[in-house]
């Protein structure tokens, strides 16, 4: 059956070609994504999301093989060789956490496949790491962290207890949040990823007279950080970059997350004619709110086949060069690539409000405009 | 550090401890009982926190949603035990860890199909949503507080089950000597069938307790499933004391060792590398904990064989 839908995709393919049409050639997918276990929510959101770009390109040449890695970097590395050799997929995605990324991206992108990143934006890849093969087209890892502590200035904290798992998406965050941030650090704790009991952690932050809370804490370790800090009584301001704010978390969360502030490089209100088209779209498919996930997801996709309408897949200079220009139309408006393939682009501060019975966030303004992130000095890509 | 945050970290680890206990508990009288390893208790843990948040988002009420996380976690229990384990007991455990692993997959992905992927809303009733203020204007939550001491009632009330009882007795007995209670007329099936109910009931509860306070979602068990075997091969496999003993003292060590660590490496690190080391060593340290414990006694703190 699969081989059928390919040789059928291939002669459509192949009749667009000799018809004369400068339509590239088709291409094979593969995404590698988190589908099961604790963080499926975020996975199953840049699915959505990309598949809806896939669906509305209308393009049948253009096939995607998905695989569940179970938030696990021994299964996601077995997952991308077999793709690569056995499936030999052209273009690679999908991969949520960062410590899956570092243990796949470098040797996929090392074999010559591209890698386009719809999530995980580890530091390690964006300086002198950095490679032409790999395009990141949500965020490098430190961004929305940055963006947190310029509001964090703007709000006048002075002294703010921060927080986040340890692992290399963790560590970006502190260093994106103490970049930009010029107040005292009232104090600085790494947990355990994956951790759902921050009891420890929220006696020190009621021990440290700090005046605000930052923390990072993606999927379900935010939900429960967020309900026991509501129940511990420390009531100082809470901010964070979107992840711990999402639309799939805020449903658990409650009331609890009511009036926080958070950053993001989407969110469902920004004003442009793709993301009213994405938002409606997809809340009609799939039954619920886009969270930034999706619109990460449904912006990959979309840059993958902006290239593919200008190069042929197979001819990867050119391909490249044609996912740089980055000629797509972008849920957040403006979108560019910086020399090492990350973006450039606004990112927002929003705040946690209710809309009839749904929690969900409002745009409160520009946190930081036209943003870079600090490693594109470092690499050698032009 | 000052004497309350000490004091209030204490409080930490004895409530994260009392909630190992009650899987731990289970897990160990399946163990002992029936000689079996079930890594599918912390499915039944996920089984339980899920029971509760529908049936509280359903009635409004976290109280029917608590009941109804003992009534399936503990019907899922009886009907694993039947269609499964019991086929189990005289393979050996190699057979039985395939068998229970393959539970979890199938009882994960089957809630996902019911549930879906996101996690539920389950908070904690109102009167203990906020904190309460102790002595001298320390402040605590409420819901943490009452997780201890329902947790020490079912501690309570095991042992006295365990003791008291005439379930207790055959319990015992199983666990001495499987062959001559069945041969003294003890309906042997029933009685794993209980005990594996009953085990199952408290990973359920275990698991609508802390759901209110940690999210309600899918593969949720498995992290408390893993520290909950650390407990009973500390505390000494097949005994509800070692059980109580061994949840506890893992409790406070990983609570204290995470709050602790990163002062101590401060002392000689600069900043950003002692919250590195510290964090990355106290994730280790119940495991060293076991380590040590088990140089000296391999068997356990509570022996079972007394």
């Amino acid at each position: 059956m699969k081989t059928l839908k390919t040789i059928m995709a291939s002669a459509v393919a192949m009749s667009l070609a000799l018809g004369g049409s400068a339509m590239a050639e088709g291409a094979k997918i593969g995404m590698i994504t988190t589908l099961s276990g604790g963080g499926a929510g975020l996975g199953v959101d840049v699915r959505d999301g990309f598949m809806l770009a896939i669906e509305q390109a209308g393009r049948d040449d253009v096939e995607v093989v998905i695989e569940d890695d179970a938030r696990k970097p021994d299964l996601a590395v077995q997952i991308a060789d077999k793709m690569i050799q056995s499936e030999k997929v052209d273009i690679l995605t999908g991969i949520i956490w960062s410590n899956l990324a570092m243990a796949v991206i470098p040797s996929a992108v090392a074999q010559g496949k591209i890698y386009v990143s719809p999530n995980a934006g580890p530091s390690a890849l964006a300086g002198k790491g950095c490679n032409a093969n790999y395009f990141n087209v949500a965020w490098q890892n430190d961004n929305l962290h940055e963006a947190m502590g310029a509001y964090a200035n703007v709000a006048e904290y002075t002294n703010t207890f921060i927080l986040a798992p340890n692992y290399p998406a963790g560590q970006d965050a502190l260093n994106g949040f103490k970049r930009e941030y010029r107040g005292q650090l009232a104090g600085e704790v790494f947990t355990k990823l994956g951790a759902t009991d921050y009891a420890a952690e929220i006696a020190q932050i009621r021990d440290s007279g700090a005046d605000s809370v930052f923390f990072f804490l993606p999927g379900g370790m935010g939900i429960a950080f967020m309900k026991q800090y509501a129940a511990s009584g420390v009531d100082l301001p809470v901010m964070g970059p979107a992840f711990s704010f999402d639309q799939g978390i805020l449903g658990a969360v409650g009331e609890a997350a009511l009036g926080v502030r958070n950053s993001s490089q989407w969110s469902k209100d920004i004003d442009n004619e793709t993301n009213k088209a994405f938002v409606a779209s997809f809340q009609e498919k799939y039954d619920r709110l886009p969270s930034l996930y999706a619109s990460q997801g449904f912006d990959a996709a979309n840059l993958i086949l902006s290239a593919l309408d200008k190069a042929d897949v197979k001819d990867t200079e050119a391909f490249r060069a044609a996912l740089k220009e980055a000629d797509f139309k972008s849920t957040r408006g403006d979108f560019k690539f910086g020399n090492n393939n990350h973006p450039i682009q606004d990112i927002y501060v929003r705040e946690v409000v209710k809309e009839g019975d749904v929690l969900t966030n409002k745009i409160l303004g520009l946190a930081l405009k036209d943003h870079q992130d600090a490693y594109a000095e470092d690499c050698p890509l032009q | 550090m000052s004497t309350t945050l000490l004091f209030e970290q204490l409080l930490n680890g004895l409530q994260y401890g009392v909630t190992l206990f009650l899987m731990a508990a289970g897990l160990t009288l399946v163990f002992g009982v029936m000689g079996l390893i079930n890594l599918a208790h912390g499915s039944l843990y996920m089984i339980g926190a899920f029971a509760c948040a529908a049936v509280a988002a359903a009635t409004g009420s976290f109280w029917l949603g608590l009941v109804a996380s003992i009534v399936a976690a503990g019907f899922a229990g009886v009907l694993i035990e039947m269609l499964v384990i019991r086929r189990l007991y005289d393979r050996d455990h190699l057979d039985q860890v395939l068998a229970t692993f393959a539970l979890i997959l199938i009882l994960s992905e089957g809630c996902r199909m019911v549930f879906g992927s996101f996690p539920l809303y389950l908070d904690a009733p109102g009167f203990l949503a906020g904190p309460v203020t102790l002595f001298g204007g320390f402040q605590y939550s409420a819901y943490r507080l009452a997780i201890i001491l329902v947790g020490g009632l079912v501690a309570l009330g095991l042992y006295l089950l365990i003791t008291k009882t005439r379930l207790g007795i055959r319990i015992r007995a199983g666990e001495a000597d499987r062959e001559m209670i069945a041969a003294l007329g003890v309906n042997i099936g029933t009685l794993y069938t209980i005990v594996f109910a009953i085990g199952a009931a408290l990973a359920g509860f275990a698991g609508a307790m802390m759901g209110a306070i940690q999210s309600v979602q899918v593969g949720m068990g498995e992290p408390v499933l893993i520290l909950a075997f650390v407990v009973i091969v500390i505390g000494g496999i097949g005994s509800i004391k070692g059980a109580l003993i061994g949840s506890i003292l893992v409790g406070v060590v990983d609570t204290l060792g995470r709050v602790t660590l990163p002062g101590f490496f401060n002392l000689f690190m600069d900043t950003a590398a002692a919250n590195s080391v510290g964090a990355a060593l106290s994730s280790m340290s119940i495991y060293v904990l076991m380590a040590i414990i088990l140089i000296f006694k391999p068997e356990g703190l509570v022996s079972n064989n007394a």
